[in-house]
């Protein structure tokens, strides 16, 4: 049964429509414009990034002497490959350390449950930053400073607290009576974790990518843990680039473009995980 | 029967994880509170001070102004971030959460994309675009008659424009965590809101708002805690030195340059330690007042209700 609606609701209806494209149109563009203005521009001539900046890159205007300087001055694919290894490194020990853990703390009633589950979270409020001085001693008394190792530790650490709060919660929902059935048939526990993992995948998904983004791009560690040339991150090696070559704007420009294009793609790749975790649990 | 054996399954699973945790975050974070009660001798060794640094943090007439300067700054860093962004954020989540609108998932994906990229990408971003020499903001300024400025060179403004900067890097994260709880709001409330005559505006704030309070709860911690631990934004468009005159000084940078040193004056590993403990003591009491006071007074409202 469809009832008609009085002309004044549908006009408000198509009136409120609009208005909300409006205001969601006007802040997509507060969002993309500075990011999109530097990507159209880092391909110009530096004349037709001053006299033309909002003109899209055309062959009157091309000039790629941004990237040229960048990739004869600073190693950037160096810097990718440092990030890559960190960032890697760092999300295959989360996901090791963090599942197993997880899956204790979910599975087996043990003295001390509640308690190694409180201590493990509590990490999530306090900044792994505020023990920077201590990391660094600590650094130094391994000799690991100034290696990516190094920093794959402090990310791992970092990473873990959520990880364990939030794949526990997950493999809680785990049914019983298929580990139980995994038991009966004689599997060990250690093949009864390999056996749920896969059931919390999509979990795994989201908090993966959650880890991945903010090591990717933290400045403050490799600043302080691994500044030399050859195992700067990109964060890093684009923040001293962009100090060194600050009146050089076409080769700002070029290395912005080079640093902020692998993040992109990975965001593009995992939206959907990123979001989904961000909404868990109240997306139907 | 035979004796259950002691479960060393256990131990083996949480061995890496509670390994690796303790070490490079439990320890270091309770080292670094003990240092801060250490001073350094000039022969470099380390003596018990008890809470001598933090005496002269804030008193110290050199050290006091910058430890005060940080502490005003980065409340209004808060406060800037807690009014604009998460009230942006709010209204975007609301527009984002009505079902007749489409495209809603374009939108939400573009909007937080900038949230994505690194804080160093986006203060050069944005060090360009206010730039005076390209002029983009001043073409825009010009739009609503406002006269262009070097806004990150003058002490009144600095850390108002960066702030704002920061909302628009970070706005996407209360959009997304709003958005869930709005999304989680089952349509038969509001819909019988709506038949008992209520419009938009009433349903909103009188059905919608009580239902995400919890949100709004834990957006502000959240807001607080990365606020008084930022550092990144800072840092590459002022340097460490948080310029001009220190107007846009955070704690994460004085801890930074009390460490390191920076000028003239020596860097101090237990100093820096010290002003890592106030900023501690800053965020757990800010995580506390939001798991005992905001938390229990949420449990009290549910409960009369």
């Amino acid at each position: 049964m469809t009832v008609t609606r009085p002309k004044d609701i549908q006009f408000g209806r198509i009136f409120q429509t609009v208005a909300a494209h409006a205001a969601l149109l006007i802040y997509t563009g507060i969002a993309l414009f500075p990011i999109v203005l530097v990507l159209i521009n880092s391909v110009k001539s530096r004349t037709a990034i001053f006299k033309t900046p909002y003109a899209l890159p055309s062959p009157i205007n091309f000039d790629p002497v941004g990237y040229q300087t960048v990739f004869e001055r600073a190693s950037f694919p160096g810097y990718f490959l440092n990030s890559a290894i960190v960032t890697f490194g760092s999300l295959i020990f989360i996901f090791f350390a963090g599942t197993m853990a997880a899956y204790a703390l979910s599975e087996y009633r043990f003295r001390g449950n509640t308690l190694m589950g409180l201590y493990l979270s509590l990490g999530i409020m306090i900044p792994i930053r505020l023990g920077t001085v201590s990391i660094l001693r600590l650094m130094k008394a391994l000799g690991l400073v100034d290696t990516l190792f190094g920093l794959i530790l402090v990310y791992t650490a970092m990473g873990l607290p959520l990880a364990i709060f939030v794949l526990s919660q997950f493999m809680r929902q785990v049914p019983k009576d298929l580990k139980d059935a995994a038991r009966v048939d004689g599997a060990s526990e250690y093949r009864i974790y390999s056996l749920v993992l896969p059931l919390v995948r999509p979990a795994l998904g989201t908090v993966m990518v959650f880890n991945m983004i903010p090591i990717w791009n933290d400045l403050w560690f490799p600043l302080i843990l691994a500044p030399s040339e050859r195992n700067k991150t990109v964060t890093l090696g684009a923040q001293s680039f962009l100090g060194q070559y600050v009146s050089d704007w076409n080769a700002v420009l070029a290395s912005l473009t080079l640093s902020a294009i692998p993040v992109v793609i990975l965001y593009i790749v995992f939206s959907r995980q990123l979001i989904r975790g961000l909404t868990a649990g109240a997306v139907k | 029967m035979k004796r259950k054996s002691f479960p060393w399954h256990i131990v083996v699973f949480l061995a890496p994880a509670v390994i690796v945790y303790s070490l490079f975050m439990v320890f270091p974070l309770i080292d670094s509170l003990r240092l801060s009660l250490y001073t350094t001798l000039p022969n470099g060794t380390e003596i018990y001070n008890g809470l001598g640094n933090y005496q002269t943090l804030f008193n110290d007439p050199l050290l006091a102004p910058r430890l005060w300067g940080a502490i005003k700054n980065n409340i209004i860093f808060f406060v800037i971030h807690m009014v604009v962004q998460n009230s942006i954020g709010l209204f975007l989540a609301s527009l984002l959460s009505s079902t007749f609108i489409k495209g809603r998932a374009i939108y939400r994906t573009l909007i937080f994309t900038p949230t994505v990229l690194s804080v160093v990408l986006v203060g050069f971003i944005w060090r360009l675009i206010l730039s005076p020499l390209w002029g983009i903001s001043g073409d825009f300024l010009a739009l609503f008659g406002v006269k262009n400025q070097p806004w990150l060179g003058l002490v009144d403004t600095a850390l108002p424009v960066l702030s704002l900067v920061s909302v628009w890097q970070y706005v996407g994260i209360p959009m997304m965590l709003f958005l869930a709880t709005l999304i989680a709001i089952p349509d038969e409330i509001v819909e019988a809101a709506r038949v008992d005559g209520a419009g938009a505006w009433i349903v909103f704030w009188r059905v919608k708002f009580p239902l995400i309070l919890p949100t709004v709860g834990i957006v502000a911690v959240l807001t607080f805690v990365g606020n008084f631990n930022a550092f990144d934004l800072i840092y590459t468009t002022q340097t460490a030195l948080a310029g001009p005159e220190f107007s846009t000084d955070l704690l994460g940078t004085l801890f930074y340059r009390t460490f390191f040193g920076f000028q003239l004056q020596p860097g101090s590993p237990t100093m820096g330690a010290t002003v890592a403990g106030v900023m501690f003591l800053i965020i757990l009491a800010g995580v506390l007042v939001y798991l005992f006071g905001w938390q229990r007074r949420l449990l009290k409202m549910e409960i009369e209700l």
